[in-house]
């Protein structure tokens, strides 16, 4: 505490100059109490009477689709909303009228089989969501209970009133209003990563009236009275008084918590809850998830269709040929087919009323052929679904242990969809980034320090296979390494800057870093080791190097900063102290920042860091030394993808700094509207002339495997667009670490940074501002694109960058196609200070404007929209906040371990899921052909060939395990070659396996096992005797061969047809056949009454004559005959690239690199990103 | 599963998979793939007892299971057409010759039975109970014929297979008689005079009347009607003391009667008849004669024609035909047989010379 007690000293609002003019607000506040703000909340007092009449929403919230009075209603109408469930609910209902061919019992067990099946698979899921549920709604928080108690109670139960005590490092559980912390000026920092996914730190203030209030004592006397208004999505606005000892304060943003934020650097915090459970911004703001289908499944319902459009045509050419025949039955008044009485025949079979007995019929026909339509398909597909998630969540290699996190597919319906995927559209701070930043290099008076590598450099070598990097990364163990710090240089470390030519220059260097920034140490009392807080990771970056090179910054009061520092004559550390004049802050269009600093022998020094671009033009002639050397190391800096800053200095006469303070503290004390414009304009005649010292660079460490990964997934053929928050050189330079841009590569820059729209700015003119702004946007649109079509065919690539106010002209929809042709025209896109918004924007301009499937993948709230709106939103949940994991549907944690989940299970899902859904059409067509060809011999009369229980088996016993089991464990090609030939990915985007080409490929191959089967058993066994005995076979020993050959089939050919066999598919498949047998013999036991015609069917009459079995091992051969000359052909001289893999492994050539390199090779197109990319163009250029 | 500090070893998997594929060399047609091993510890401590069930678990969960991986590779093709062809065409000989041994005599004879006069309008004949409607018919044996000879009818263009047709009939009171009541599904042969019918529904009341009398030489030859329905029907399905009842007393007859003093399990041709037939055309065993037919002996059938076939267009024939191993004289397996076969080696053949003519580029 001692530490937080020195912390309230410090008034850091002389830090910071608050930007928001609290006292503007007067016109808002006058809606107070009138509709739209009428809420109220009596602070500290949440059970009185006024409170309770409010009843405002406790802060319980639920995220499950059911309850458990709603789930039974609900879930049944959601089953049946799928049109094949609602037809075979219809037949079902159908099966109880005499029109049935089949006994009710027999058709209905199957759907209630396959309806509760999915209930119960719904319930599962709802039941884990309600889990999470608990989880949130069960965190605990300090609550006041009154005269000054503070207690935990659980989330759900604050109510609005209640004062809360939240501790640092907590998330805030309600939206909260400030009322104090513990600094003195009731300020805190908060990290809202979850809301908007920006990483800086925020800073909050609460009224100056409550800031009082630091001890849980004087809490137990607050009362006052909050009006504002009502619950509403917007994160940015709070409109709101506070009504403290009869006085009136205005509330604004700056002292509203929001759910879900965090509070930093800063011990606890006072404050009273606004806005509880479903009122609370975040959740105002999060929208149902929306139902995700996916590409394949949509395929399935149009094949569906089709299949629906076929059983009706059989169904009306059968009642056609039943109503002619039917009619005929009596002509003349004289009876043709006696046998059937059609003189007293009920309507279905009535000759005069013929017309009306087929209408009859076809439904008949249609409750006969729906087995054309595979009952069993969803619910098959969804188990199979769901076992494909437990896969991936069981995934070892998507396992990521430091956080105990593996991967977690929260929909399952989307497994086949990440092999479809055509763009990636990615986030990049904790995504792509870790969002730490590490020290790596430095270029100090031309010469470069460091010799550390960046995880772009290294994993370029180890393409190269360049053993240099691998060794001199190899020898980092012998210190433990320092977080933020990866700096490796003997030249410079441990003191021994002293000897280094320009030993002042350095010693000036990383005193600047030691003095030069924002951040606050912390003493550590045990280890006496300092830690800091800053407000971006860079910064502390900076700090932790300095501390580590021998500049141990360890003291900030309001006016000094103290550091301990190694002196250059005598080499002992000494304390020096440096009065704090004044903090130039950083902003975006200044892109530095100084401090002017009196040190100690009284020389006032202004020390600057920034941006290249800024700084260079900064210079004074005479510190233009090393200007050279220093732009040529920066540039080898950005392209290891580093983050630089520039160092300089310059020293101030005391009048020139007297007379600039004076200007500057006017200018801050300045109440108009331009007081950023004045302050600017002093501080930049300050900033000028200056001396340079040197570079800094700093790796925004990417997460492990990323450039790998990317790399991957570019010789998969899928785009990656970066859409960031961050500033556009941020960005840049992430995109050079991850190898989507690199050197060479055009880029075509979208932006609004033109001095004619400068100059309106200034003019203030919004009209003419945006005119200017859409006319450039276009321009540059239009220009890239010229370029891109006169480039067309060349070797050169592309990279599209654009800012986020020019992508906010860009997505209009006159512009937005033109953009969307650019884009997918360039190799890479990078979108930045992009908001979640325009994220989302762009994730469904690429959806929709290509067709293609996209993913987006991110892990802060403000990824949250995009992740909706993408094909598949993968949520990182390697970092703090569930937001972006709570509406994605997979999580994994980390980026690396896309390139498995794509490549590998992808691929895997959406070959089973497509194999599985041609080989169900192809097993229900099998077999209802054959009842629709039986009908044909049976004049139409709807007379099923099957007895009514091997019909309704079917689905459910004899032909579904194996296609379970083949969904679930086929693989057409391991994971390792998945991976080594990121090609194959190719044959989901373009999906040639569920193309229509092959989905009647596997129908037609369907109709000729039906006809092949129907046919031999007919002949095979008709009219003759069938057994040595002389007896002839009847309906039911046709039937019973003919269902035998079909079940024989249809698994022989899913033997045929899956690549993988273990034991499971041996059980499954010869399971199934063997249960068939099996299930004859027990049905065929039962008594007659029941079996009906089976009745000791193969005890008595098919076992022993040899004609059955003869014909059910010819029958099933001859029916797969046509299939397996047809793969084995395409298999040997047209084969797909799986089948081309399959080669390889076989032939055990894939350790042989030239051959697979030339399969690699075979339709590749070239990549145009990734490290593989960047070192075919190097290589490009040596050749030449 | 990840408490028990699973780690994998590149060194490990690498030796297994080397292993492995050299083990494989052996197999040609196919490979397993072992996939990764799990290292349970490190260095060359024991295994622990379980370590097997940890690894097939592991290997289930990663998927990694050892699995056989065909591939239609050109040798496996081959091998495969030639060995199908190498069975099915013996078995189709064999059976084949098993056809060619059974004896069958066919004779139609719907409309040589009936008198000129009636030809042009057979239903008026078939229908006119005063016609005599004996009939004889002569069939020359042409080949020796071993007992048991089958005697057979067949029909044609009859749709026992029709829906109204075979849900016609009670299963009940075929088993319980009389005392089953609830005989819907007969309609509307369900009663008659108010009286039940047993049998009822349609298939009974449409049994085949036809009868035959077979003669060789001056004597008659003994028919045996018995043994010609299932074993099963007869035990199970029709009652042992289920008595035909109120059957053919309608004003519109149907086929035949049945003897009302013999229960419904003797009555062996009822029995035969209601086991529905699968198809429009088709055979019912109507007897059996159990002496040898010599070549060249004529049999003399004496054929009562009451069945009505005429009003549909049926054709009737009679049938005598011994059988072999496979049935009846069907040569149809057996042509089935050697045509897949032979088919399957002209593929092996089309196959290797468009293997050896075009060699694999990839």
């Amino acid at each position: 505490m001692r530490s937080g007690g020195r912390k309230r000293r410090l008034h850091f609002s002389k830090i910071y100059s608050f930007t928001c003019g609290r006292a503007s607000l007067k016109e808002e506040h006058s809606q107070i109490g009138g509709p739209g703000f009428s809420r109220v909340v009596f602070c500290n007092e949440p059970d009185s009477f006024e409170a309770g009449i409010r009843n405002y929403a406790d802060n319980y919230v639920s995220t499950t689709k059911y309850t458990l009075a709603t789930f039974l209603p609900k879930s049944l109408f959601e089953q049946f909303r799928r049109v094949a469930n609602f037809f075979f609910l219809v037949t079902g209902v159908l099966a109880f009228t005499p029109l049935a061919p089949y006994s009710a019992v027999s058709a209905i067990i199957p759907l209630i089989i396959i309806i509760s099946a999915t209930m119960v698979k719904e319930a599962i899921e709802d039941w884990r969501r309600k889990q999470q549920d608990i989880e949130v709604n069960n965190r605990k928080v300090k609550v006041h209970k009154g005269s000054g108690n503070f207690d935990y109670t659980e989330w759900k139960n604050l109510r609005v009133g209640d004062i809360v005590r939240v501790e640092k490092n907590e998330f805030f559980p309600t939206d909260l209003l400030l009322l104090s912390s513990s600094y003195e000026d009731a300020i805190c920092y908060v990290e809202t990563m979850n809301l908007d996914g920006e990483t800086n730190l925020k800073l909050k203030q609460a009224l100056e009236v409550t800031s009082p209030l630091q001890e849980d004592t004087s809490i137990s006397n607050f009362h006052a009275m909050v009006k504002c208004e009502d619950p509403n999505a917007n994160l940015y606005s709070f409109v709101g008084t506070m009504e403290f000892e009869k006085q009136q304060y205005p509330l604004s943003p700056q002292q509203l918590l929001l759910r879900d934020s965090k509070l930093r650097n800063t011990d606890y915090i006072y404050g009273v809850v606004i806005f509880t459970g479903v009122d609370t911004k975040v959740i105002q703001n999060s929208t149902p998830p929306p139902s995700k289908r996916s590409r394949v499944e949509k395929k399935m319902d149009q094949i569906i269709y089709v299949l629906f459009g076929v059983l009706f045509t059989l169904a009306s050419v059968g009642s056609i040929f039943f109503g002619i025949t039917t009619k005929d039955d009596i002509n003349n008044g004289i009876m043709k087919r006696w046998y059937l009485k059609p003189d007293s025949s009920e309507i279905f079979y009535d000759p005069k009323r013929a017309p009306v007995a087929a209408i009859y019929h076809f439904l008949t026909a249609l409750m006969l052929y729906n087995y054309l339509i595979p009952i069993s398909l969803y619910v098959s597909i969804e188990i199979v679904k769901v076992l494909q998630s437990v896969f991936i969540n069981q995934d070892i290699q998507m396992y990521y242990e430091e956080a105990d996190k593996p991967a977690h597919a929260r929909t399952s319906n989307l497994n086949e969809e990440l092999g479809q995927v055509d763009t990636i559209l990615s986030d990049k701070t904790g995504t792509l980034t870790c969002n730490s930043m590490e020290f790596i290099k430095c270029s100090v008076a031309g010469t470069a320090y460091g010799r550390g590598f960046t995880e772009v450099e290294r994993s370029m070598g180890r393409r190269n296979g360049s053993p240099i990097h691998e060794a001199v990364t190899g020898g980092n163990d012998d210190t433990a390494p320092v977080k933020g710090f990866n700096f490796k240089d003997e030249r410079i470390m441990n003191g021994n800057w002293v000897d280094e030519p320009h030993g002042d220059l350095i010693q000036k260097f990383f005193r600047l870093l030691a003095v030069c920034h924002t951040a606050i140490p912390e003493v550590d009392e045990v280890t006496g080791k300092v830690m800091y807080e800053a407000e971006s990771p860079d910064e502390a970056a900076f700090v932790i190097a300095a501390r580590e090179l021998g500049f141990e910054f360890y003291k900030r009061t309001q006016t000094s900063i103290s550091v301990r520092e190694l002196d250059r004559t005598s080499g002992k550390k000494v304390d020096r102290l440096y009065t704090l004049l004044n903090v130039l802050e950083f902003n975006s269009s200044r892109k530095r920042m100084s401090v002017i600093v009196r040190n100690e022998e009284g020389k006032v020094l202004l020390l600057c860091k920034g941006a290249d671009n800024v700084m260079f033009e900064r210079l004074a002639k005479n510190g233009r030394e090393f200007e050279e050397e220093t732009k040529e190391h920066l540039n080898g800096y950005a392209d290891a993808g580093l983050r630089t800053l520039i160092l300089a200095y310059r020293e101030l006469q005391e009048d020139e700094y007297r007379e600039f303070n004076a200007k500057f503290i006017k200018a801050k004390n300045s109440i108009s509207a331009d007081r950023e414009t004045l302050i600017d304009e002093v501080t930049d005649n300050v900033e000028k002339d200056l001396i340079l010292l040197g570079a800094t660079a700093v790796e925004d460490k990417l997460q492990n495997g990323v450039p790998d990964c990317i790399d991957k997934l570019a010789q998969a053929g899928i785009k990656i667009w970066v859409l960031t928050g961050d500033k556009m050189e941020t960005a840049i330079n992430i995109g050079f670490a991850c190898s989507l841009l690199r050197q060479g590569m055009k880029q075509v820059m979208i932006n609004l940074e033109s001095p004619e729209i400068k100059v309106l700015e200034k003019e203030g003119d919004k009209d003419a501002i945006t005119k200017a702004s859409r006319a450039r946007v276009l321009h540059q649109i239009t220009k890239g694109k010229a370029q891109l079509t006169a480039s067309s065919g060349g070797s050169e690539a592309y990279a599209l960058i654009i800012d986020g106010k020019s992508l906010a002209y860009a997505l209009e929809d006159d512009i937005k196609s033109l953009f969307l042709e650019l884009a997918m025209g360039c190799a890479s896109v990078i979108c930045c200070r992009s908001s979640p918004k325009q994220k989302a924007l762009v994730t469904r301009l690429v959806k929709s404007g290509t067709g293609k499937t996209t993913l987006a993948i991110g892990d802060g709230a403000n990824d949250v929209g995009m992740l909706q709106e993408a094909d598949i939103g993968i949520g990182i949940s390697g970092v703090e906040g569930m937001q972006a994991v709570m509406s994605s549907d997979i999580a994994i944690a980390q980026f690396q371990y896309l390139e498995r989940l794509l490549l590998v299970h992808g691929h895997w899902c959406y070959r089973r899921i497509s194999s599985m859904i041609c080989y169900f059409f192809y097993k229900n067509i099998t077999f209802g052909l054959t009842i629709f060809l039986y009908e044909a011999s049976a004049s139409f009369s709807g007379q099923p060939a099957y007895n009514d229980w091997f019909l309704a088996l079917y689905n459910v016993f004899f032909s579904s395990l194996p296609v379970v089991a083949m969904g679930v464990f086929d693989q057409d090609v391991s994971a390792r070659f998945c991976l080594k030939f990121p090609l194959i990915y190719q044959e989901g985007v373009q999906n040639v396996l569920f193309s229509w080409r092959r989905i009647i490929g596997w129908m037609l191959n369907g109709l000729t096992s039906a006809v092949i089967i129907f046919f031999f058993c007919m002949k095979a066994l008709q009219p003759y005797a069938f057994n040595q005995d002389g007896k002839t076979a009847g309906k039911d020993i046709l039937g019973a061969t003919m269902y035998t050959c079909i079940v024989w089939v249809v698994n022989l050919q899913m033997a045929l047809a899956i690549s993988y066999f273990t034991l499971i598919q041996h059980l499954f498949i010869w399971g199934s056949i063997a249960f068939w047998y099996i299930f004859m013999l027990a049905y065929g036991a039962m008594s007659p009454t029941f079996s009906t015609n089976a009745y000791k069917v193969f005890v008595e009459t098919l076992a022993p004559a040899p004609s059955f079995w003869l014909i059910t091992l010819l029958v099933p051969i001859s029916a797969l005959l046509p299939y397996f000359t047809y793969s084995s052909l395409w298999m040997r001289f047209f084969p797909l690239y799986h089948e081309m893999i399959q080669w390889i492994r076989y032939e055990g050539r894939s350790n042989d690199p030239e051959f697979c390199d030339m399969v690699r090779q075979r339709s590749l197109r070239p990549t145009t990103v990734g490290f593989t990319a960047r070192l075919a163009a190097r290589t490009n250029i040596i050749r030449r | 599963m990840r408490q028990i500090g699973v780690c994998l070893s590149p060194k490990v998997s690498l030796w297994f998979e080397n292993l492995s594929s050299s083990l494989l060399l052996g197999l040609n047609l196919m490979e397993v793939d072992g996939g990764r091993i799990l290292k349970v510890s490190s260095g060359a401590q024991s295994i622990p007892r379980h370590s097997r069930k940890h690894k097939a678990f592991y290997q289930f969960t990663q998927q990694s299971l050892p699995a056989c991986k065909p591939v239609l590779t050109p040798a496996w093709v081959i091998t495969t057409f030639l060995l199908m062809g190498v069975i099915f065409i013996p078995i189709g000989l064999i059976t084949l010759h098993a056809s060619e041994n059974v004896v069958e005599i066919v004779d139609r004879y719907d409309t040589e039975c009936v008198p000129e006069a009636f030809r042009s309008n057979k239903v008026a004949y078939i229908k006119d109970n005063s016609i005599p409607k004996n009939c004889s018919r002569y069939l020359k044996v042409y080949k020796h014929m071993k007992a048991p000879i089958n005697i057979y009818y067949q029909l044609d263009n009859y749709f026992q297979n029709h829906r109204r047709y075979v849900k016609s009939k009670n299963d009940r009171q075929l088993l319980h008689g009389l005392g089953y009541n609830d005989t819907g599904s007969c309609k509307p042969e369900e009663s008659n005079n108010g009286l039940p019918i047993v049998p009822c529904g349609l298939i009974a009341w449409s049994l085949f009347n036809d009868t035959y009398t077979l003669i060789r030489g001056r004597s008659e030859l003994k028919v045996n009607r018995k043994n010609i329905a299932w074993k099963s029907d007869r035990d199970h399905k029709f009652g042992k003391s289920v008595y035909p009842f109120n059957f053919q007393n309608g004003t519109l007859m149907g086929g035949g009667k049945l003897h009302p003093r013999i229960p419904l399990s003797d009555q062996e041709d009822l029995i035969v008849w209601m086991r529905t037939a699968a198809l429009p055309s088709f055979r019912k065993l109507y007897g059996r004669i159990e002496e040898d037919l010599n070549a060249d002996d004529v049999v003399v059938v004496n054929v009562t024609n009451n069945y009505n076939t005429y009003s549909f267009g049926g054709k009737k024939k009679l049938i005598l035909s011994t059988t072999g191993w496979l049935g009846g004289k069907n040569n149809f397996l057996g042509l089935a047989c050697t045509s897949v076969g032979s088919s399957s080696i002209f593929i092996s053949i089309v196959f290797l010379l468009l293997h050896m003519k075009n060699p694999r580029i990839l």
